[in-house]
């Protein structure tokens, strides 16, 4: 059909536009409802008594006093929800309550309802725990260093958590081939979330058995899950409605004991129960940016083309699984996607350790590897005496490719994005020529337009969309995506706008409610913006065809001529013959009957089959490259950032203004990771949270935000909505490592770790001084008992995806394969 | 949500009638100006009175909207007030300078001058949530026994953490305090105490009412702040310096009569380094003698790990920032 | 207790330990303030006492009698939003929403005192209020354009802001 088609052309009158969001007045009005905006009639309070200890075992606990405090309406302990839980299926690890163990401080223990919150608050002091204290692990170093006692019985050993080890291709035989072999070691510090509205949840339970909850999380669908396995409902009497939220940045993404506590006490008490935490509760939810430690070795030809890259990575994945496996993966998948890597190696390891679980937060486990990876091509074009820009440009991975791990890479803006900053930047005047004090640095980096594969085994599609069309010319889409802030409910609208020809603001969005929309899995790896608004697509695609087939009968032309615009639907050739949009949907209702579609989206299936290959594919990648100016006080070793310019291949924008706000937010949030946001612990008392406020996790202000020159690359990709990837995580990650570099640029000295603090410029400004290596940054990374590898060939020596049995595999690497790609 | 225990409130229109709700109130009563200090510090289970007597409705505090009169600053100014004030800007701007470096702009739209002169110290393992305190098993500050930040100490390592406490020492204010028998003047130098918990030397039931500067004579003072953020945070390090210029004033060869270095946010009170000053007296702040009175500032500087960043950089950032704020005092001779 | 709310009178009972912050979400039920900390650690809840941005909950509701307190329910001129929504909604500086009533209120105290604020300015009168979405950059646009339209400008949004630089 000559109408149908995806990609954007000037023609578009709602794709592209910087339009509003279809929530925007509610949002500046303060009209939005977040979770804890709700309340509804004689609803109790919840609170949660948590693990003063960092590991314990629970030996005794005496809720009576608690339950007499007048007020108290119920007290729940882990007895009450003894079925474990936990996002991943492999690691279903988490109790609402803690029943026997308590794996940090701040784990929940045990959860009261009162009328009042201040009862509920006083009657936790009123709960007796009796505890005999374990050993605490701090570090994941320790905790390789420590396989007993077990902070949980699982996992290939000790404390480890997942132990990956993938080969494709020899690493030697590259290896042995280049001019320079660079190894590197480099730590990315923890940091979480910090969203502004803290999780609050409410539950209400009917007599009829029917359980709703309203809660402030990202992944609605699989809080469903969670609640029909922990409390054994059927899960068609559970509703779960996710609130607008109030920032998620993927802290809000797995199912959480306080949401499975207030529906449990909605249920002992017949009333709505509401719980909102705390600040210092959002630091023990966690789920944040994992501490890293990154062993890197590469080699290289002269001209800078990369012959093979051997990763290491541990993670200190905190006391429970979450996300953890896939974390794991992410640190070592998308290495390859961005710059040509003929062969590749990876090891990761997670490890547990008696601290807030480590999860997904903005770029899961994929700015720890990108940091190293840029930092250490920064070196490396110094000693090859390349500019680091050109050496990148060079050694692209080309469009419409299979890397060396069978991710396939579809449309690849990343040389167009360097152009930019270097270009916008003024690099060629600056790099290397700033005054002492004064640097610039560059990286670039790339991310997932969601997740290939679902996190539960399924083979149902990962996003759908109901639409209906009403007589009265309305339309309603149905769709279960979440919007946390990054604008997915007006994606929907533009989309089916487009496509209908009506005005976006005329559509209504439900979204984000069990009962009432069709699953889609949730706003995590920035999936929503290409597998919701593909959903959409076909859907609004599907209302038009049978509007257009009973708009043609009426106008007696071919349906092929009938265009959807401006809220008509008329005859191409002659735009003045044409119906109203509703006249449209009345005349086929009147036809058919009532009018509604449904859309859906499975991502395509991934070259790769071999054990892991699940986590890094992507229906599309986008790509990001960024130019960092710092300032860098010799005395005081403090950075400032005056500037970072940006690029970011988003394929196409729905709405160009909010893929801006995208790319900004995701600069701050970088600046705040590369110079001063850190989950800092204490170890000296007990293994927890230095101090869980506001006040004290760095979050910058107005102050030490810089300024932001953007640029959007517009490389259409043939798997998103419109040409359409994602914006809402990758233009964080090249941040951290063009700040790093640009700090090497401005006095010489490498810190290998963020935060890059004060404290480590001066240390290594000192080391310099002194005629040592101008460095701060870990030297060592530990033995680990790492399992054989899987050896998987990559495309271009014969492989088919799937891992080799025992041996090396086929290595018959030819030039002319590798040019075959 | 976290939530304020319960109590009564009680909004004086005089400081007899605030003194005397004092007194009935007893060792239960707390004075409250903006709030910003004590509430927090309540909803933390720091302190919890159970009578709280608002000080903002005191006329004898606010001086009736006028804020200065001479050199005298009522002490229930907010801190917006005291730094958009021209006439101290003009005179002692080493006090607006403190002022509008505290916190954040809302913060100075409701905290006061006597409010962040009494400011409680702080530390790490106090300005917590009574849980978390409750897992370390508290600290002598408040409901414990130990002081974390040195357990074989007798006292209490808290922070003084106000910004414009230094200044008012280094320039050598007085401040006016009321009690039940009535007014009492206290060199700012002796109104702090070095001990986190008996931080000041005031009554409980006294109330800061105002501060008397010393006349613009002379002298000049600056204020340097060290932090992690420009705003929000507290001082790591607060460097106020003055100095009093003798022959040749207001020239480049002017050669300083008098001098005073004070440091915050490294010991529990504002703490004048005297070997600093010492080393500035008869010199034109030269180079030298800059070098020199930074080297005395740094030596004494002890800082605790118990406020943001790292303590053994805190201390080498004392002489830095005392080097700074002396080299600002050189620029601004004229 | 009576006091004026959004340019109407308001009575309203409630116990004396409860901050504004409190009165005003759960006992007038204008949940368009918010909160991030309860501690004066974020901005987030922030509201015009007497035309001045405070921190609602540091304020005792007690301490408001007879004052003038202004929410973000107040701004808009009935259905007309003020030009400060206006501007966040078309330039996109409200992503999650949350901080956005306190940065909104924050605004409209500096373009009261300042009608024609400098960037620098607005980073300063700004530098109380968390925002974790926006990087704060699409706020300061969108209070300039508010800034120049409230002046009497015909002003528009810079191209670059909604689609980059070319």
């Amino acid at each position: 059909m000559a109408t149908r088609k995806k990609k954007a052309t000037s023609e578009h009158r709602v794709i592209g536009k910087a339009l509003r969001k279809v929530d925007a007045v509610a949002k500046v009005t303060g009209a939005t409802k977040f979770a804890d905006d709700l309340a509804l009639p004689r609803m109790l309070y919840c609170k949660l008594l948590r693990s003063p200890h960092p590991h314990a075992r629970i030996t005794a606990i005496d809720t009576t006093k608690a339950r007499q405090l007048p007020g108290v309406k119920a007290v729940l302990t882990g007895q009450d929800l003894p079925i474990a839980f936990g996002i991943l299926p492999v690691s279903q690890d988490e109790h609402a309550l803690c029943p026997d163990t308590v794996r940090f401080v701040g784990d929940p223990v045990a959860a009261v309802a009162a009328t009042s919150e201040e009862t509920a608050t006083a009657a936790l002091d009123l709960i007796a725990v009796t505890y005999e204290p374990l050993a605490a692990i701090a570090s994941a170093e320790q905790a390789v260093a420590t396989p007993t006692p077990r902070i949980h019985d699982y996992g290939p050993a000790g404390n480890l958590h997942k132990l990956i080890n993938l080969e494709f291709g020899d690493v030697d035989e590259g290896f042995a081939a280049a001019d320079l072999i660079r190894e590197d070691t480099l730590f990315f510090e923890g940091s979480t979330h910090l969203p502004m509205e803290q999780h609050a949840a409410l539950a209400q339970y009917t007599a009829d058995g029917k359980l709703t909850l309203w809660s402030s999380t990202q992944t609605p669908h699989y809080v469903h899950r969670a609640l029909a396995r922990v409390l054994e409902l059927p899960a068609a009497k559970i509703r779960v409605i996710a609130c607008p939220n109030g920032g998620g940045f993927g802290g809000k993404s797995d199912p959480f004991s306080h949401e499975i506590v207030v529906a449990k006490l909605a249920m002992v008490t017949g009333r709505p129960v509401k719980v909102t935490l705390t600040r210092e509760e959002v630091f023990y939810c966690h789920r944040g940016r994992h501490p890293t430690l990154m062993w890197v070795k590469t080699g290289v030809k002269k001209d800078g083309a990369i012959t093979a890259m051997h990763f290491k990575s541990l993670l200190d994945g905190g006391g429970y699984g979450s996300y953890g496996v896939a974390s794991t993966y992410y640190t070592g998948a998308l290495q390859t996607v961005t710059y040509h890597v003929p062969r590749y190696k990876f090891q990761g390891a997670r490890a547990f350790t008696n601290k807030p679980p480590c999860g997904p937060k903005r770029g899961h486990g994929t700015p720890q590897p990108r940091f190293a990876v840029e930092v250490q091509l920064d070196k490396i074009a110094e000693q090859l005496k390349i500019d680091p820009a050109e050496l990148r440009l060079r050694h692209l991975v080309p469009p419409n490719s299979v890397t060396a791990n069978y991710l396939r890479v579809g449309s690849m803006g990343l040389g167009a994005c360097i152009a930019k900053v270097v270009a916008g930047s003024g690099w060629k005047q600056k790099f290397r020529r700033l005054p002492t004090g004064q640097g610039v640095g560059l990286a670039c980096s790339s991310y997932l337009s969601g997740a290939g594969l679902p996190i539960y085994w399924n083979n149902m599609p990962h996003s759908g969309v109901q639409l209906k069309c009403d007589r009265s010319g309305g339309v309603t889409v149905f769709c279960g995506s979440t919007d946390i802030g990054q604008g997915s409910d007006s994606i929907l609208a533009y989309i089916v706008a487009e496509v209908l020809g009506v005005d976006p603001f005329h559509i209504a969005v439900v979204t984000a409610d069990t009962d009432l929309t069709p699953v889609d899995l949730g706003s995590y790896s920035s999936r929503v913006t290409l597998m919701s608004g593909n959903a959409a697509l076909q859907a609004a695609e599907r209302a038009r065809d049978i509007l257009a087939r009973h708009a043609a009968k009426k106008l007696e032309i071919p349906d092929e001529r009938v265009v959807f615009a401006d809220g008509r639907v008329f005859d191409a050739q002659d735009p003045g013959r044409g119906v109203a949009f509703a006249a449209a949907v009345q005349l086929a209702e009147a036809a058919e009957g009532t009018i509604g579609t449904v859309g859906s989206y499975t991502p395509p299936r991934s070259p790769g089959s071999y054990r892991g290959a699940g986590v890094g594919p992507s229906p599309a990648y986008s790509y990001s490259a960024a130019v960092a100016h710092v300032e860098v006080d010799p005395e005081t070793g403090i950075v400032r950032v005056p500037t970072i310019w940006i690029a970011h291949d988003v394929g196409r924008s729905i709405n160009a203004a909010t893929v801006m706000g995208q790319v900004e937010g995701s600069v701050y949030m970088g600046l705040g990771e590369a110079l001063m946001e850190e989950m800092a612990y204490r170890g000296d008392l007990k293994v927890m949270h230095k101090i869980p406020s506001l006040l004290e996790y760095k979050s910058p202000t107005t102050l030490e935000m810089c300024d932001v020159v953007t640029y959007l690359i517009e490389d259409p990709d043939p798997n998103g909505p419109f040409g359409a990837k994602e914006v809402g995580q990758g233009p964080l990650l090249p941040v951290m490592p063009a700040v790093a570099n640009a700090v090497y640029d401005a006095v010489g000295v490498r810190v290998d770790e963020v935060p890059i603090t004060p404290e480590k410029v001066l240390k290594a400004l000192k080391r310099k001084a002194k005629g040592e290596e101008p460095r701060y940054g870990p030297t060592a990374f530990p033995e680990i008992d790492w399992p054989e590898p899987s050896r998987v060939p990559p495309p271009w020596e014969g492989g088919d995806g799937k891992e080799v049995e025992g041996g090396r595999g086929r290595s018959q690497a030819t030039t002319g394969a590798e040019r075959q790609h | 949500m976290l939530r304020l225990p319960s109590f009564t409130y009680l909004q004086p229109q005089t400081l007899a009638d605030a003194l005397r709700m004092k007194q009935d109130a007893g060792p239960q009563g707390a004075y409250v100006a903006g709030g910003t200090d004590l509430y927090p510090n309540m909803k933390r289970r720091h302190q919890e009175p159970r009578t709280v007597i608002s000080l903002m409705g005191v006329r004898d505090l606010s001086g009736d909207g006028k804020w200065e009169t001479g050199n005298v600053l009522r002490a229930g100014i907010t801190l917006t007030a005291l730094a958009s004030d021209t006439s101290v800007r003009k005179h002692y701007a080493a006090v607006t300078t403190a002022a509008e470096l505290v916190s954040t702009p809302l913060l100075r739209n409701m905290g006061t001058l006597g409010g962040n002169l009494c400011l409680d110290t702080r530390c790490n393992y106090y300005n917590q949530g009574y849980e978390w305190r409750k897992a370390i098993d508290f600290c002598m500050k408040k409901d414990g026994a130990i002081c974390w930040v040195a357990p074989s100490s007798p006292r209490c390592w808290a922070v003084s953490s106000s910004d414009v406490a230094p200044v008012m020492v280094a320039l050598g204010a007085d401040y006016v305090l009321a009690g039940p028998q009535g007014e009492r003047v206290v060199p700012a130098g002796r109104f702090y105490h070095n001990d986190g918990i008996n931080y000041l030397t005031k009554q409980p039931d006294e109330i800061l009412t105002a501060v008397r500067l010393p006349a613009p004579d002379g002298w000049d003072a600056v204020y340097h702040k060290l932090r992690r953020r420009g705003a929000f945070d507290f001082p790591v390090l607060g460097v106020a310096a003055w100095v009093k210029w003798g022959a040749g004033r207001g020239e480049r060869g002017a050669v300083v009569q008098d001098a005073r270095v004070v440091l915050g946010g490294v010991a529990s009170y504002p703490q004048e380094v005297p070997e600093a000053g010492a080393a500035l007296k008869g010199t034109t702040l030269s180079d030298d003698a800059i070098a020199a009175a930074a080297e005395a500032a740094y030596r004494p500087s002890k800082p605790m790990d118990n406020t943001d960043f790292e303590l053994s950089w805190r201390k080498q950032m004392t002489q830095v920032y005392v080097k700074r704020a002396l080299e600002e005092l050189r620029t601004r001779r004229g | 207790m009576r006091f004026d709310l959004n340019g109407e009178p308001c009575d309203v009972t409630f116990a004396a330990h409860k901050t504004l912050l409190e009165v005003l979400r759960e006992d007038l039920g204008l949940t368009g303030t918010k909160h991030g900390c309860e501690l004066g650690e974020c901005g987030t809840c922030t509201v015009l006492v007497d035309g001045t941005p405070v921190l609602s909950c540091l304020v005792l509701g007690l301490a408001c009698e007879g004052r003038r307190v202004k929410t973000v329910e107040g701004m808009a001129d009935g259905p007309r939003l003020h030009p400060l929504q206006d501007a966040f909604a078309e330039l996109g500086a409200a992503q999650c929403g949350y901080c956005t009533p306190a940065f909104l209120l924050a605004a409209e105290a500096l373009l009261a005192a300042n009608p024609r604020p400098a960037r620098d300015e607005i980073k300063q009168a700004l530098a109380g209020n968390l925002c974790r979405c926006t990087g704060y950059i699409k706020i300061y646009e969108a209070v300039e354009l508010a800034a120049a339209r409230m002046r009497g400008e015909d002003a528009k949004p810079a191209t670059e802001s909604l689609y980059g630089h070319p």
